[in-house]
């Protein structure tokens, strides 16, 4: 039975389960509304419910269990010696995976499988035909392997659906005989939506848990086969497919950091100045059209910044400055991703800039200029102090956003992982090294692939030091005021 | 401060002159500290212009660049479908048709071509046929080899095919190819623009709307002119109906319980800590998580939109929280104490009043946390979505398991290919992504300002 198919039935369950038990709630009562605990609906919604619930819980993890106890029952069919030299389990296991997949395609198109199977070389040409790719030729451990995941396959499909409609059915019957004018379907019915928006609250932290437990489980993996100290204190970033790999984070920091201050001296002075002149100077209208407007470049996806620093920035700023100057030859540069990220990020400074310069309460101001201080004096001598802590927090903020940015500094800054001071010469963040380790690879077995974990962790770890900052910076700063 | 205007001088020494003071007339402090106003002032100005003018910067530089995308050049040749050349056997049945390759039907576009010219009188100097398929796209054979699998009846007619021309030719017409710059490239040559403009002036050539260009999958490397965004269009609707299953009712699911029902206690403070944090965690990060938990260890397909849907989901979930609990924080407590007060449980108080008084609110945002996650990119790239796809995912359901692509990541695979002319394509399909922005922002301040009630 198809998922889809399952999963309409258990619906379709659940519905006659809803409209069942509001009758049968009816009829224990005789009809007569006043004798039930609860309304009828609520009736009908437990028993639904009951249905639905345990089906849910029950499907979700047998998935998930599912994936491991078929990798499990093929790995144990192939043979150690059948193995590659140059290959490794896991290459073998996606090829098998590959191979089960062609068998099923055969199969639908209505070859003779166990045929096949027999003689290597028609299989071989009976998957080109269906369009198979396969790394390595299949061996009989592989295909004794492919039909184990085949088998389990569907012999798991069909524990599902039988598994999922007996406790449905079950979930069913127990339900409505629970039904009398007694039963406090109301309680029970909140109680149990209670639960769901309990679960429903935690989705967040087991987020962060899968985050946490993700980036450590692969770090610690990657420190096992790799020197930590290399790592962190090598300065050389030189990935090299087939072993002997330097793999050096200090280029990398510095060349996100770079990114980020560059990116910080465009928009911390622009996105402070707007923000003061919005919020002391402006007019009500002029403030109602440009701040949604200076807002836009914070909705702006930032693929576009990254074609607009690729496109133009990147070749303007090495036509008229770099080359001139004779400081450098490559449009994609520190520079050019510093100052593509600053316009990206000038919102993020200036909107919470002017909501922290707007909660500055207004007698500061009137004191000030009643002594007889020019609004810019004013600006600069009471507000501005006043409102420091959470500007600090919005440009921490800022900063955060600046290195994690990925896209801009994939098309804008290079791929060279330098450790210079030009900033017109293409250098890499961590960003851009975790896109190109990553991209396309699920095989977590070299050091090159797992370095993006570490990687990861490192922007996770900073990132998240820096929102905290940020965040118990400007909690604190409230407080003054409230 | 110190040496402001000082009020009253008693023992002043008698032979110097007293100075007279207007108040009309500023003194040289007062006019400095006023020029100092004045520039703080065009700071402030200089500032929001400056952002404006980026702002402005961008989209005329992604307009003019992406623009053209829309528009491309055809040829209309009229071919002879030989029986004798594409159904050798006689049949007319499409299995045995599908031998004759794309080759073949390349041979019968440029044989069509030669013969259309010279009908026309266009001299085409020195040029050989072979050079005259070169004017169209690679991709015209293939189309022209589907239309007839497709409708084996049309074998022996004339048909009128509209072929796409070669990005070359196309470029050429769109000032990015100049004569210069084809001497120099090996895939064009001056004779063939000057034809070009030959055909063009015959009317056999001509610039029109590139319908295809929203329609077509992607294509290869040297074919920019035949890349479209069918494929990536479909995709980005697959994830963004995920994330809107998901992220929607379990985003409210989650503010309900953390506005209306949670105690306030330590765990409670710290799933909201969490979903702040989370709100600001590095879209990249989510990749990665994607990358290992759906596919590596739940053994989800690559490349698939429901792995997309689903990180996009977690990804978006923080940020619909946030705007739905301030939503049904402005729901003002007279409107549950009078619902408790008549007798509703809590439960009911909440979805029968509360929850629609904030509805506005939470559509909003769930709008704006679409249109977030329809522009992301960086998580996408890392589960495989970048992969070269050219199949059309299947119906839904099913066909979110499919591979297929997305608008950002298609986007950013066209930036990688060499041929120019996918600068174009890229740029246009920005056009394509924020016209789906803009009309998603829209809906949004159209909801808020006309459902949001302030109370």
């Amino acid at each position: 039975m198809s998922l889809g198919l399952l999963v309409l039935t258990v619906l379709a369950l659940a519905a006659l389960g809803y409209a069942i038990g509001r009758r049968r709630a009816m009829a224990t009562a005789g009809g007569d509304l006043r004798k039930l605990h609860s309304l009828p609906t609520f009736y009908g919604w437990i028993t639904a419910l009951g249905v639905l619930i345990p089906v849910f819980t029950v499907t979700v993890i047998w998935l998930f269990a599912e994936g491991f106890v078929i990798h499990n029952s093929a790995l144990s069919h192939i043979d150690p010696a059948d193995v590659p030299a140059d290959s490794s389990v896991n290459l073998m296991m996606a090829d098998v995976t590959r191979l089960a997949e062609g068998l099923s395609v055969l199969q639908a198109k209505g070859t003779d499988v166990p045929a096949v199977e027999q003689d290597i070389e028609a299989l071989k040409t009976a998957l080109g035909d269906a369009g198979v790719a396969m790394g390595n030729d299949p061996t009989p451990s592989m295909i004794a392997a492919a039909e184990a995941v085949r088998g389990t396959a569907k012999a798991s499909r069909l524990g599902l659906s039988v598994v999922s409609l007996i406790l449905a059915v079950a979930g069913l019957a127990w339900g409505l005989r629970r039904i009398s004018p007694d039963f406090r379907a109301r309680n029970a019915t909140e109680k149990v939506s209670l639960g769901m928006l309990i679960a429903a609250s935690l989705i967040a932290v087991m987020t962060t848990v899968g985050i946490v437990f993700s980036l450590l489980a692969n770090t610690v993996h990657f420190f096992s086969i790799y020197p930590a100290t290399t790592f962190f204190f090598s300065p050389t970033w030189d990935p090299k497919f087939g072993g002997g790999s330097t793999l050096g984070i200090l280029p990398l920091v510095w060349g996100t950091l770079y990114v980020s201050v560059i990116s910080l001296v465009v928009a911390v002075p622009i996105g402070l100045f707007s923000a003061i002149y919005l919020a002391e100077y402006a007019s009500r209208r002029v403030r109602g059209i440009v701040k949604p407007l200076i807002e836009v470049l914070a909705g702006i996806p930032t693929i576009v910044y990254g074609l607009f620093a690729l496109i133009t920035v990147g070749p303007l700023l090495r036509d008229w400055i770099a080359m001139p100057m004779g400081i450098g030859n490559s449009s994609s540069t520190v520079m050019t991703a510093g100052l593509v990220m600053g316009i990206m990020i000038i919102p993020f400074v200036s909107s919470l800039s002017d909501d922290i310069i707007n909660a500055v309460p207004q007698s500061l101001r009137d004191g000030s200029l009643g002594l007889g201080a020019t609004p810019s004096e004013t600006i600069r001598q009471v507000v501005i102090p006043a409102a420091l802590p959470g500007i600090v927090g919005a440009i921490l903020l800022a900063a955060s956003r600046a290195i994690g940015e990925t896209m801009i500094v994939v098309l804008g800054a290079g791929a060279a992982a330098k450790l210079s001071l030009n900033p017109f010469e293409a250098m890499t963040t961590v960003t851009v090294k975790i896109v190109s380790q990553l991209t396309g690879d699920t095989e977590f077995a070299s050091p090159e692939t797992l370095v993006a974990f570490a990687l990861g962790l490192t922007l996770f770890t900073f990132t998240l030091g820096l929102n905290v900052v940020a965040l118990v910076i400007v909690r604190k700063y409230r407080e003054q005021y409230e | 401060m110190t040496n402001g205007p000082i009020t009253a001088e008693p023992m002043a020494a008698p032979e110097q002159p007293r100075t007279t003071h207007s108040l009309f007339a500023p003194d040289k402090r007062t006019a400095m500290r006023n020029a100092q106003e004045t520039r703080f002032r065009a700071y402030g100005l200089v500032a929001i212009v400056i952002a404006l003018l980026a702002l402005v910067w961008l989209l005329i530089s992604i307009f003019s660049a992406g623009l053209p995308a829309f528009r491309q050049t055809f040829v209309e040749i009229p071919i002879l479908l030989d029986a004798k050349v594409l159904d050798k056997a006689g049949h007319g049945d499409p299995a045995e048709m599908a031998s004759v390759t794309t080759i073949g039907y390349g041979k019968l576009i440029g044989k069509a071509l030669a013969t259309e010219v010279e009908a026309k009188g266009i001299d085409i100097g020195a040029m050989t046929p072979k050079d005259l398929v070169g004017m169209v796209s690679e991709n015209a054979a293939a189309d022209l080899r589907d239309m007839v699998l497709a409708n084996p009846k049309l074998l022996g007619t004339t048909v009128q095919f509209t072929a796409l021309a070669n990005g070359r030719i196309d470029g050429y017409f769109k000032g990015r190819v100049t004569m210069e710059t084809a001497a120099r490239d090996n895939n064009t040559s001056p004779e063939k623009l000057m034809l070009a403009d030959k055909l063009v002036a015959a009317g056999m050539m001509e610039m029109r709307l590139n319908t295809g260009f929203l329609s077509m999958p992607d294509a290869s490397d040297k074919r920019p002119e035949a890349a479209g965004l069918g494929v990536a269009i479909i995709g980005s609707l697959y994830m963004m109906a995920v994330v809107l299953c998901l992220a929607l009712p379990i985003g409210v699911a989650a503010s309900v319980y953390l506005e209306e029902f949670a105690p306030k206690n330590r765990w409670t403070d710290l799933i909201e800590v969490n979903i702040a944090n989370l709100a600001a965690v590095p879209s990249i990060v989510y990749g990665i998580l994607g990358l290992s938990f759906f596919i590596n260890f739940a053994g989800l397909p690559q490349s698939a939109p429901i792995v997309g849907g689903l990180v996009l989901t977690l990804m978006t979930l923080p940020r619909i929280i946030i705007p739905t609990r301030a939503a049904l924080k402005a729901v003002p407590p007279s409107i549950r104490d009078a619902a408790l007060g008549v007798g509703a449980s809590k439960l009911q108080t909440v979805t029968h009043h509360v929850l629609p008084l904030a509805m506005p609110g939470v559509l909003t945002g769930t709008i704006i946390g679409l249109a977030q996650a329809l522009g992301e990119t960086a998580p996408l790239l890392l589960i495989g979505m970048v992969a070269f796809v050219r199949d059309f995912p299947g119906a839904p359901l099913s066909g979110l398991f499919d591979p297929a692509s997305a608008l950002p990541v298609q986007i950013y695979n066209w930036t990688q290919r060499g041929d120019p002319g996918f600068v174009e394509r890229a740029s246009g399909a920005i056009i394509v992504l924020l016209v789906f922005l803009i009309v998603m922002n829209t809906a949004a301040i159209i909801l808020r300002r006309r459902y949001e009630r302030r109370w």
